[in-house]
């Protein structure tokens, strides 16, 4: 089938922005990455994005198509209705050329709630014990593949850049809520704040947005709860 | 050129790479390491990886069966020596990622998961659901933010590595973000790049995986080492080249031809059952799986689809429910990618470029020949792997021997100086070379075509060093790689942007791919046997009086790798057959 690709450019050095269009012959099952990099190879290889895996596990290649914030290499075009396509950088995010935005201040963000793991205990000398239900319950968040989806759809991040966003509190659940994990206290510390997890107000974007269908509002609720209930 | 320094330097940020900065840091927080990678750390490959990580768990287990299996899995082309350390030191680096707070899968008692794979006769494999490499590298890209003495250049491109009286002393490096060219200067450099999949046109490797370690060091006059043996993985979808984890198979998954027959059985593979049974049948080594689909498809019994030749994975009589709880991602990736569901629809597969079990040449420790390189991971080639890799030994191996060179490294980093005014001078040099050959020739009129190139690469690889190769398919490769060579230095390119520049990334790519394609297809002409992977259709048997031995490709100026070898270390496992199902 033939579609037409509209791609978002901005020139680094200028910051002039334009679309440019192509028009090309595809194949329904093809990712939207696939033509993306048919169209670099024999149109225009000075066309800048990101990609790695390929298959929606490394996060490299989110970016807006048809305005909704996906992957690339996730997204096929019989996903999309109809022959045009539209491609846009994340949004809230600074635009540094074409599809790539600035990530530092997303992964910045992170630091800020200890995004490693810490042991509760003196590590025994074989593995920690775990339930299977145990480790179930923080299963959903760390499915994160930091791609960063979830925090350029959100309404309160594009009005306060400071707001630790939904990408930040996916990575805190995923250690408030393991069984092993014994540093709550420092995480905390920066969720209850002015730009933590009260700036939340659950407009769903994010859940809507992750190409990893984790339930980042509920997420949020349940460290919300958490919280209260400790003071 | 001003330079950028360190103690010790570590060219790509996968888990080898992670594992070894960690490793740096423990061992010598004095030490100051920096991990300088294309892209940010959990985009690297090891991010792909499903099934698991080997490692002796179970009481009736025990390190002579692992380390058996991983020889007769690689047709005893491993080195005994490495593979006796791999299998002692797996356990403990395994438990370590726990301690981390890797999120294994856990059995009921609470303690670790288990499962079986395939070539290994007991169960184990340790698994975080059907993303084990994405828990595992995000696991070790979180806890290398604990230490202070790590850091990052993340989306940084090396170009070369500095040598100087003999001795690697860093490495030239594109900033992408502001294309700003650096030398950086270390008093030692590990290479962690992964493989170079991408050298063939249908692979489950990753955009990124283009062998850029490999040709660093092969350029740099280090021997490449075994590369003639190329993994393809049996189940990949077809159209994009999708893994479909080897777990699936370990649940219990059948192989089925056109006419629903559990066709392994005809390859001296075993007799069918209902169960999975270890070392058998669909539980098998890769190599012979992926050998044993191209007899079917000679004799015109696999299916014939839009992309390509394919037979079925069955996995329906698991049920939804097992599906879901330990394959959730095989299910996801059909849906998602081809459409179907394998609760109830069979799952078309067929064999897909997957692993290299060559890289740069190192000892036991991850030192190469030259002083001050390391290397690790699926760059390098220890070997434990030889002519075969077991599914679910990369992922363990990133973790023993990225610990090993870390530790290597900064043994011999401490107390040593670091480079000196001759890097600088080379690093200017490279960095003259960089802007002449692909910054200010800009759209040149006339020139070759990168997206050309790339596929007569890609074709000459397919056709000429595929699953079976002969002189004939393997001498055509290598006139026709050897033209692209002469092609690739006329490049006609768009872009003359420093920021993110890409297609600049791509081309230099590409004149790695090229040169681990010329030693691939050189060592494959001189191995004149059948061994594991390398299938020889003109000498089909393995010769172990000729060739018992590792090759090593070494770079001669302007053409063909000279082809060298060293004898494999045995230490308690002579020579055999290789006995599966039986």
């Amino acid at each position: 089938m033939q579609v037409t690709v509209e791609i978002y450019r901005q020139d680094a050095e200028t910051g002039a922005s334009r679309f440019d269009t192509f028009i090309r012959e595809v194949d329904p099952k093809d990712r939207v990455l696939d033509v993306m990099m048919e169209i670099k190879d024999q149109d225009d290889g000075s066309i800048a994005f990101r990609k790695s895996c390929g298959h929606g596990v490394c996060g490299s290649d989110a970016m807006m198509i048809n305005g909704i914030n996906r992957l690339a290499c996730q997204t096929l075009i019989q996903d999309l209705k109809g022959s045009l396509i539209r491609i846009e950088p994340l949004k809230g995010l600074k635009v540094l050329r074409d599809l790539i935005v600035d990530m530092d201040p997303f992964l910045a963000s992170l630091q800020k709630v200890t995004p490693y793991f810490i042991p509760k205990t003196t590590a025994p000398v074989r593995e920690q014990k775990q339930s299977i239900a145990e480790r179930q319950i923080f299963d959903d968040t760390t499915k994160c593949i930091m791609c960063g989806a979830c925090t350029s759809s959100c309404p309160s991040y594009w009005s306060n850049g400071e707001y630790l966003g939904p990408a930040t509190f996916v990575k805190a659940h995923r250690f408030i809520f393991d069984s092993r994990d014994g540093g709550d206290a420092e995480r905390i510390e920066a969720l209850d704040d002015r730009d933590g997890l009260w700036r939340c107000h659950s407009i769903f974007n994010c859940t809507d947005a992750c190409p990893r269908d984790i339930k980042i509002t509920q997420a949020i609720s349940e460290l919300k709860r958490y919280i209260v209930a400790r003071r | 050129m001003e330079m950028l320094s360190h103690d010790i330097l570590i060219v790509g940020g996968g888990g080898a790479g992670l594992r070894a900065a960690i490793a740096v840091a423990e061992t010598d927080p004095a030490l100051n390491v920096a991990v300088v990678s294309k892209v940010y750390p959990m985009r690297s490959h090891t991010v792909s990886a499903e099934g698991g990580a080997a490692a002796v768990v179970r009481p009736d287990d025990s390190f002579e069966d692992h380390a058996y299996d991983t020889i007769s899995g690689g047709d005893w082309l491993p080195d005994q020596d490495a593979v006796e350390a791999f299998v002692n030191e797996a356990p403990r680096e395994l438990v370590q990622m726990e301690h981390w707070g890797c999120p294994w899968s856990r059995e009921p008692d609470g303690s670790v998961a288990v499962r079986p794979f395939g070539g290994m006769k007991i169960e184990r494999t340790w698994y975080a659901s059907d993303k084990t490499g994405f828990h595992m590298l995000h696991t070790l890209f979180q806890t290398s933010l604990k230490y202070d003495p790590i850091q990052r250049y993340d989306e940084w491109f090396v170009t070369k590595l500095l040598v100087d009286d003999g001795r690697c002393q860093g490495v030239v490096a594109i900033e992408l973000a502001t294309g700003r060219i650096r030398g950086i200067s270390a008093k030692a450099v590990i290479i962690c790049t992964g493989g170079c999949g991408k050298v063939f046109p249908f692979t489950t490797n990753a955009n990124i995986k283009n062998g850029d370690g490999m040709s660093l060091a092969y350029r740099a006059g280090v021997p490449l080492k075994d590369m003639e043996f190329i993994q393809y993985h049996p189940t990949g979808l077809p159209f994009t080249g999708i893994l479909i984890t080897e777990a699936t198979r370990s649940e219990g998954g059948y192989l089925l031809n056109k006419d629903g027959y559990r066709y392994l059985q005809d390859y001296d593979l075993g007799t069918p059952q209902p169960q999975p049974v270890l070392r058998s049948m669909e539980l098998g080594p890769r190599d012979r799986l992926s050998q044993a689909f191209v007899k079917e498809q000679e004799k015109g019994r696999t299916l014939k689809g839009p992309y390509g030749d394919y037979v079925n994975l069955d996995i329906r009589h698991l049920g939804e429910k097992v599906i879901n709880s330990k394959i959730p991602f095989v299910r996801e990736l059909c849906l998602k990618y081809e459409n179907i569901d394998p609760v109830t629809d069979l799952i078309p597969v067929r064999p897909v470029v997957h692993y290299m079990m060559g890289g740069i040449h190192t000892d036991i420790h991850g030192a190469t020949p030259m002083e001050g390189l390391f290397a690790a991971g699926e760059a390098a080639c220890v070997s434990i792997n030889g002519a075969n890799r077991l599914g679910s030994n990369s992922l363990t191996e990133l973790l023993v021997f990225g610990a090993r060179v870390g530790r290597a490294a900064a043994e011999y980093a401490s107390g040593r100086n670091g480079g000196g005014r001759a890097v600088a001078a080379q690093a200017a040099d490279e960095e003259e070379r960089i802007e002449r050959q692909y910054r200010r020739g800009g759209s040149r009129s006339g020139g070759e075509k990168m997206a050309d190139i790339r596929q007569r690469m890609h074709d000459a690889m397919e056709s000429g060093a595929g699953i079976y190769r002969s002189a004939e398919s393997l001498a055509q490769a290598a006139q026709e790689i050897s033209t692209l060579q002469d092609r690739i230095q006329r490049l006609a390119l768009d872009d003359s942007s420093q920021t993110f520049n890409t297609e600049l990334v791509a081309a230099v790519e590409l004149t790695y791919m090229l040169d681990v394609a010329e030693t691939i297809i050189h060592s494959a002409i001189q191995r004149t046997e059948s061994r594991g992977s390398h299938q020889r259709t003109d000498y089909p048997e393995r010769d172990d009086d000729a060739y018992l031995t590792h090759s090593l490709a070494l770079r001669q100026p302007g053409g063909a790798p000279a082809i060298e070898y060293q004898p494999v270390t045995i230490t308690k496992w002579p020579p055999g057959e290789r006995i599966y199902g039986r």
